[in-house]
């Protein structure tokens, strides 16, 4: 470790009323961060659709379709693997519960794929029981393109990392194969209350 | 001089703070005391490491304001949600230490054996890097013809002010002043565009160097209008800040 | 982040390689651009580095750096230096 840089402070704000709601090593922003790994895609409504299921078996929605799903207004508390954790996020979008119970459930483990090739994995566990989304507006406003519109996956209790931008499909699988940043030595699971940033930990 | 002598220590070292001198409201020029100094090029940067009490590091890429031979010294721009930028120019003072890593760079870098005429470009901190070639340029007595461009919001926001008000012969400094400009002010009042470029870059038949430096946007409109413009790709030098010039 | 260029991992690079690299050639494996490293597209702050052919998009290479080891994927190049 280098010498302490006097008078240095990570970011810690700890703000009145976010006792017990702010992980280990976890600072509070009010921004936004926007993090990537590649160019922001545009993806035309007219063109673009989600798909959930496996092989040849896959149940897909156009954008008109998907938006006639019935839908949730959540409010929630995101954590980014980078430290910053962002309170009382709001945000609308279609359980994923709805789209399992439509496309028909099958298979333990899950893989988001995304326009720009990213993707992450998940085990179905973590998206049903209420606990994950395809989220389209955030704030009351459309999901601008920065932050994952026109539909990004919402998985509030693992690290945002999970939470894919852009996504197009869940593909419903029998193994849990690592993702993009999983492949790199980040955790296979990402559950930000135990501190499980990196694969061992 | 010798190769060996230019090649940056690969390992981190503490430096001192020697001196920390405001530029603008919200830029400071950080002055260090190097021990294993290697020397640098103009246009090259270091990189600073800081370490909180918890172990917690933060790291960021500064170029250096100063040229070959004179104290290594870097320019930051505090940023308001800056995590790291705050810290150098509010908090670190003389006698401080410091860690760093380099020189680094050997892309972006001018010597004059690279001739010209030379083209600069600077988008607001975009100029730390440039104002290290033309001191670079002054010390050496070369007479390759200058023009810089810069770009900022405001009279006070332009860095290195005074010195490029009397800049040395060879020198032309454009301004353009984006966001507000003073009474009477009779310079460019708008962001660098292709019909601001054609009037003040050198024609491209002259075979010049162009090096362009500031926020990515702004690198992406300059170096597009210069080879839309005839520059060679291979003319046009481009180092990115990133959207805020640097954290 | 916006994305920034290859001048900003120069030090990543100086680490890693235990040289200078930001004006040490490459070429795309995807596409066969070729430009000095300088003018990659880089993505930083996230997770870990990404960089990115200039002109087709493709990802060349990967660093993450965890627990003070860095992790490097040159996959996406076919030349590098």
């Amino acid at each position: 470790m280098g010498p302490i840089s006097r008078g240095f402070r990570r970011r810690r704000q700890d703000p009145a009323g976010s006792a017990g709601r702010v992980p280990p090593g976890q600072y509070v922003t009010k921004d936004f961060p926007v993090l990537s790994a590649g160019p922001t895609p545009h993806t035309a409504l007219d063109r673009w659709s989600f798909s959930i299921g496996r092989g040849g078996q896959q149940k897909t929605w156009s954008w008109a379709e998907f938006r006639a799903l019935p839908s949730q207004d959540v409010t929630v508390d995101i954590h980014c693997v980078t430290r910053w954790s962002k309170l009382d996020t709001a945000w609308q979008g279609v359980s994923v519960d709805t789209l399992l119970d439509l496309a028909g459930h099958d298979g333990p483990f899950a893989m988001a794929h995304c326009d720009g090739g990213y993707t992450t994995n998940l085990p179905v566990a973590d998206l049903t029981g209420g606990k994950a989304w395809v989220a389209y507006a955030y704030d009351g406003q459309p999901l601008a393109p920065e932050h994952g519109g026109p539909a990004r996956l919402l998985v509030p209790h693992l690290y945002f990392w999970k939470s894919a931008k852009w996504v197009r499909s869940l593909e419903l699988r029998d193994t849990n194969e690592p993702g993009f940043w999983e492949n790199y030595g980040y955790h296979i699971y990402g559950d930000p209350w135990r501190e499980q940033r990196y694969a061992g930990d | 001089m010798a190769g060996t002598a230019l090649r940056g220590r690969l390992t981190w070292q503490v430096a001192k703070v020697a001196a920390v001198a405001a530029e603008t409201a919200s830029v400071r020029t950080i002055t260090l005391d190097v021990p294993d100094w290697p020397g640098h090029r103009a246009g090259q940067h270091l990189d600073i490491r800081l370490t909180d009490e918890d172990g917690y590091v933060a790291e960021r890429s500064y170029s250096i304001a100063s040229a070959p031979g004179e104290p290594v010294a870097i320019t930051v721009e505090r940023l308001d949600d800056g995590e790291v930028s705050p810290y150098l120019t509010d908090e670190l003072r003389a006698g401080d230490d410091l860690e760093l890593r380099g020189p680094i760079g050997g892309y972006f870098v001018w010597e004059p054996g690279d001739g010209g005429p030379l083209l600069l470009l600077a988008g607001g901190s975009g100029i730390v890097p440039l104002r290290s070639i033309l001191r670079h340029r002054e010390r050496t007595g070369s007479t390759v013809p200058v023009r810089l461009l810069y770009s900022s919001r405001t009279l006070d926001d332009v860095i290195y002010r005074v010195e490029f008000d009397m800049a040395a012969s060879g020198v032309e400094v454009v301004h353009t002043l984006t966001r507000h400009q003073p009474p009477g002010w009779a310079g460019y009042a708008r962001r660098v565009d292709a019909a601001l470029l054609a009037e003040v870059a050198w024609p491209a038949a002259g075979t010049p160097l162009a090096y362009v430096c500031g926020p990515t946007s702004f690198v992406e409109a300059v170096s597009q209008a210069l080879v839309q413009d005839g520059y060679p790709p291979q003319r046009v030098k481009t180092e990115r800040f990133g959207a805020t010039g640097g954290t | 982040m916006e994305a920034v260029d290859g001048n900003a991992i120069g030090g990543l690079l100086l680490e890693v390689f235990g040289t200078e690299m930001t004006d040490a050639p490459s070429v795309c494996a995807s596409c066969g651009d070729g430009r000095q490293v300088a003018e990659l597209v880089v993505y930083l702050r996230g997770p870990g580095t990404v960089v990115r052919c200039r002109s087709c998009g493709s990802v060349l290479m990967v660093f993450v750096t965890i627990h003070d080891r860095t992790c490097v994927d040159l996959m996406g190049l076919a030349v590098l230096g």
